[in-house]
């Protein structure tokens, strides 16, 4: 680290560390700890008698097809929801900067989805889509014929959940995008107007590309946001339905640990994740945080 | 500004409001759903337009007296529940992570480095990969059903103390030296200088960490199984386990609104806070 | 045709009674070729009159026209022009060679001319060794180049300076200060230039436009304004150390000043109150007693090659400047102020213009 002026104290700064140091040992690195081990073992289903299974746990996961679905399941989602929710915010950014008047109104009303949890989202979602009762979903019987069943049809149950998470994460995106915007010089954008540039070109060749840090951070973020605050959004719309078609994998670990009971299964699914999350994290902090200052 | 096509400015007018139309769209729904009757939602298309029922509504909603063949816990219980939890977390992790922050930046003692790479790591860890494990701790401490199983587990985020290290890096040198001379210890100094100038820093944090607890979904679930334990988030879902026409849809939306509520109110109202905050904490 | 013609040019922010005019009126004819200096103070209006004629600015009154085409509706692309930034507004994640190509890469022109003109324009400004760089690997002094060969690559009609060298150190500034008049020389392109550095102003301008608060003092060429500026505010604006303005009141051939009644060569113009302007080196000192304004000095300051004396007249002060080689009077000593009788400047005190 760099050379700082410090205090000097042989006790007290283990005293300020020791609130967070109690907390993330009991409750982070001991259960993590627990799921890594937990995930090397099989328990009779009685809970009663643990045996030692190695990575047999892993060995049939991977074997499991309705676990390898839900891997394809997770991956579409994730890609559907980091891509869709950054081009709508990243245009919605585009012409919100173009906008003078009234600024301060439309960035409040796209900052409130932000304040809305997955559940409620999930909620909202569900009930405007509910095939029998839902507006959306009889307006689209009403003017354009076509029958909408999340509950039956793998696809809209997808296209449902997606829109939700898409919904939920616009301002998040939006205000990152705002931001990035604001951060290239306006001389910029005059000197390519200068130079003969329209606003369309200005935009692909000159502020896309020096959005690209944000882009990019989004994108991992994104993902993340997909992989685990989804969550609620599922259980709140499909319940990972119909059948299995919208269980990601962190709902599978919900299902099988906590409904299913096999524990075992359940850790090991976790510990995948781990690696996941720790791959995009390093993602994260290796190409994003050593961000190209121009 | 350049181009001054009045076409250009249009154009963008009408997408910011097509953007606000499709965003406020299914809130604008839920509140209009939640002042009609059930009968009225239910038979489709329900009416677009605000009904006549909103107290009727809300009040049934707040006291658990709705008849919906899902769950019909007391509302105004689970709000309490939510605003307890949310607040605990926000000022529990605000509190928490300025210690942390100024233990990692202002002292040198050894294992530093180490202290700072195992609080990095819980990054990595959120509470989704280690739910069942997790839960067994808390069990075995006694603490289900109770607000300390609600809340601590969730109080010691690392987002938080790298927040505060980052802008404890840019305070100046010169006031830690200035502290000194004038006799200042190191609490003082925390406690004089260091928490003034973090203001829009905590003001930031708390916005988003109360959004944070408020909306927790998935630990409430596992933590919480007595119905007057319930987060209002979850309680929601568990109102719709009637199935459509089962579920009083009226109910359900009021809840919807009141659960929003509290979060879009401290959204809007630190408002330039927390978009500071939240820009300048991820980067 | 490239001139450039300002007819009663205003600037309004805002609308209704509630408006902010910061551009009163301004009117100008700047020739073919020619290379104009805009020059003022901070907040008097001059960048804003010049995104005005690049187009990034709206023109709340009056024309502008470029060539003799009225530009008022045009957009900045398509007024033939090419503009530097103070702070060169060059494109990060492009090369060198591609920020210069940018703009002729829009108005598709073919590859090998484009290739041609930015070698030409990189052989001026010596950038041969720099054209794959990016930006952030260069200097400041290399950034501004790579911004002015931005705007000769696309043979512009006219040329927009908007301060580019207050963000270079001093000897950086006088560097490219010749550079520019070099390529003046070569290029011959219609130029305006905006600083509120009057030397810069001085140095390069065939005419100046002198402003201040939003208002054209004074247009000249550099040596009309130091001889003969218009108004008070020209007057102490430019050279340096800046001009004495006295008050007082004029009686016959004698001004009096803070009580003290200073003789003059020969009637003032007019009787009254009135400033008087002189330069502190149209002045020179003698001994007390001699022909002239008796004076008591307050202070020296030595400059090296010169000495500035503050001297007094009750609690007026006058700056004079005199070589370093004569022998200094010492504070508190009357001397004699002599002031060339061609060198004397009247203003009217109420509308600060030029009388004689």
């Amino acid at each position: 680290m760099e050379k700082r002026v410090r205090f000097t104290s042989a006790w007290l700064p283990w005293v300020l560390l020791t609130p967070q140091v109690i907390i993330i040992t009991v409750f982070f690195f001991w259960p993590a700890a627990q799921a890594v081990l937990q995930s090397m073992q099989v328990q009779d289903s009685f809970g009663l008698s643990t045996e030692w299974a190695g990575l047999e746990n892993f060995k049939t996961l991977f074997g499991d097809s309705a676990y390898l679905e839900s891997f394809k399941t997770t991956a579409i989602f994730s890609v559907l929801v980091a891509v869709l929710g950054i081009a709508i915010s990243l245009m919605l950014a585009v012409f919100a900067d173009r906008v003078i008047r009234g600024a301060l109104a439309y960035r409040t009303m796209l900052i409130v989805p932000y304040a809305v949890a997955p559940a409620v989202a999930g909620v909202l979602w569900v009930f405007m889509f509910s095939p029998s009762i839902g507006v959306v979903a009889y307006g689209l019987a009403r003017f354009f014929g076509f029958e909408w069943n999340h509950l039956l049809n793998s696809t809209h149950a997808m296209s449902l959940v997606v829109a939700a998470a898409v919904w939920k994460q616009i301002s998040y995106n939006f205000l990152f995008f705002v931001a990035g915007l604001q951060s290239i010089p306006k001389s910029l954008i005059e000197a390519a107007a200068i130079d003969g540039a329209r606003p369309w070109r200005r935009f692909w060749t000159i502020q896309f590309p020096l959005l690209t840090p944000t882009t990019f951070f989004l994108l991992v973020i994104n993902m993340v946001y997909a992989f685990f605050d989804t969550f609620a959004i599922i259980d709140a719309t499909t319940s990972g339905g119909p059948g299995r078609d919208t269980v990601i994998m962190v709902y599978k670990v919900y299902q099988d640990g906590v409904k299913g009971g096999d524990i075992g299964s359940s850790a090991a699914q976790s510990v995948v994740l781990m690696l996941i999350v720790v791959a995009l994290t390093v993602l994260q902090f290796r190409y994003v945080e050593k961000k190209v200052n121009y | 500004m350049v181009e001054r096509r009045a076409t250009l400015g249009i154009l963008a007018h009408a997408v910011m409001v097509l953007g606000m139309l499709i965003v406020a769209f299914p809130l604008y729904l839920a509140f209009v759903a939640s002042t009609h009757t059930a009968q009225e939602i239910v038979q489709a298309p329900m009416p677009l337009l605000p009904g006549s029922h909103f107290w009727d509504n809300y009040v049934a909603a707040l006291t658990g007296h709705g008849g919906g063949a899902g769950s019909n816990a007391p509302v105004g219980r689970m709000m309490w529940v939510s605003l307890v939890t949310a607040l605990v977390i926000a000022f529990g992790k605000i509190a928490v992570s300025l210690l942390s922050a100024f233990a990692l930046v202002y002292f040198r003692f050894p294992f530093r480095g180490f202290f700072f790479w195992a609080i990095f790591v819980t990054l990595m860890l959120p509470v989704e990969v280690r739910i069942l494990p997790t839960y067994k701790v808390v069990s075995d401490l006694g603490l289900l059903n109770s607000y300390a199983g609600l809340t601590i587990p969730l109080i010691a985020s690392a987002t938080a103390t790298f927040l505060f290290r980052q802008f404890f890096l840019t305070v100046p040198e010169e006031l830690v030296e200035a502290a000194r001379i004038d006799g200042a210890g190191p609490m003082r100094f925390f406690w004089d200088i260091l928490l003034p100038l973090s203001k829009t820093s905590m003001a930031a944090l708390f916005v988003i960490q109360f959004i944070y607890g408020w909306n927790q979904y998935l630990w409430p679930l596992l933590a919480t199984t007595s119905e007057d334990m319930y987060p209002v988030v979850v309680g929601i879902k568990r109102m719709i386990a009637g199935g459509d026409s089962g579920n009083e849809w009226n109910i359900v939306m009021a809840t919807a609104i009141m659960a929003m509520l509290p979060p879009a109110i401290v959204v809007i109202f630190m408002q330039r806070w927390f978009v500071k905050g939240l820009v300048d904490t991820e980067k | 045709m490239a001139s450039i013609t300002l007819k009663d040019v205003v600037k309004r922010y805002g609308t209704g009674p509630k408006a902010n005019q910061v551009i009163h009126g301004v009117n100008a004819e700047i020739a073919d070729g020619e290379f104009v200096v805009i020059v003022g103070p901070s907040g008097c209006g001059k960048s804003t009159l010049l995104r005005m004629v690049a187009g990034l600015e709206e023109i709340s009154g009056g024309t502008i026209s470029i060539g003799g085409r009225v530009v008022n509706d045009t957009e900045p692309s398509e007024r033939d022009i090419a503009m530097v930034f103070q702070n060169y507004a060059l494109y990060p994640h492009m090369s060198v060679f591609d920020n210069m190509a940018y703009g002729l890469k829009i108005a598709k022109v073919p590859l090998a001319e484009i290739q041609q003109r930015v070698d030409k324009a990189a052989k001026i400004l010596e950038l041969g060794q720099y054209l794959q760089r990016k930006p952030r690997e260069l200097s400041g002094g290399q950034r501004q180049r790579v911004a002015m060969g931005r705007a000769i690559v696309r043979q512009p009609q006219v040329f927009l300076f908007d301060e580019p060298l207050s963000n270079l150190d001093a000897k950086l500034r006088a560097q490219t200060r010749l550079e520019i008049q070099k390529l003046h020389a070569e290029l011959g392109v219609t130029s305006l230039f905006v600083t509120h550095d009057q030397v810069e102003a001085m140095t390069l301008a065939q005419r100046m436009i002198v402003m201040n608060g939003g208002r054209m003092e004074q247009i000249g060429t550099p040596e009309e304004v130091y001889h003969r500026p218009a108004t008070t505010f020209v007057a102490g604006f430019i050279g340096s150390p800046p001009m004495n303005l006295i008050k007082g009141v004029s009686e016959g051939a004698r001004f009096i000043v803070d009580g003290q009644a200073l003789p003059l060569p020969g009637a003032a113009p007019r009787a009254g109150e009135l400033i008087l302007g002189l330069r502190p080196e149209h002045a020179s000192l003698s001994a007390a007693g001699n022909p002239g304004w008796q004076l008591k000095v307050e202070m020296l300051e030595m400059l090296g090659a010169e000495r500035l004396v503050y001297c007094s007249a009750g609690h007026v002060l006058f700056t004079v400047r005199v070589e370093a080689t004569l022998v200094p009077p010492k504070v508190g000593d009357i001397v004699s102020l002599q002031a060339a009788p061609d060198q004397l400047h009247w203003f009217d005190p109420a509308t600060t213009q030029r009388i004689a």
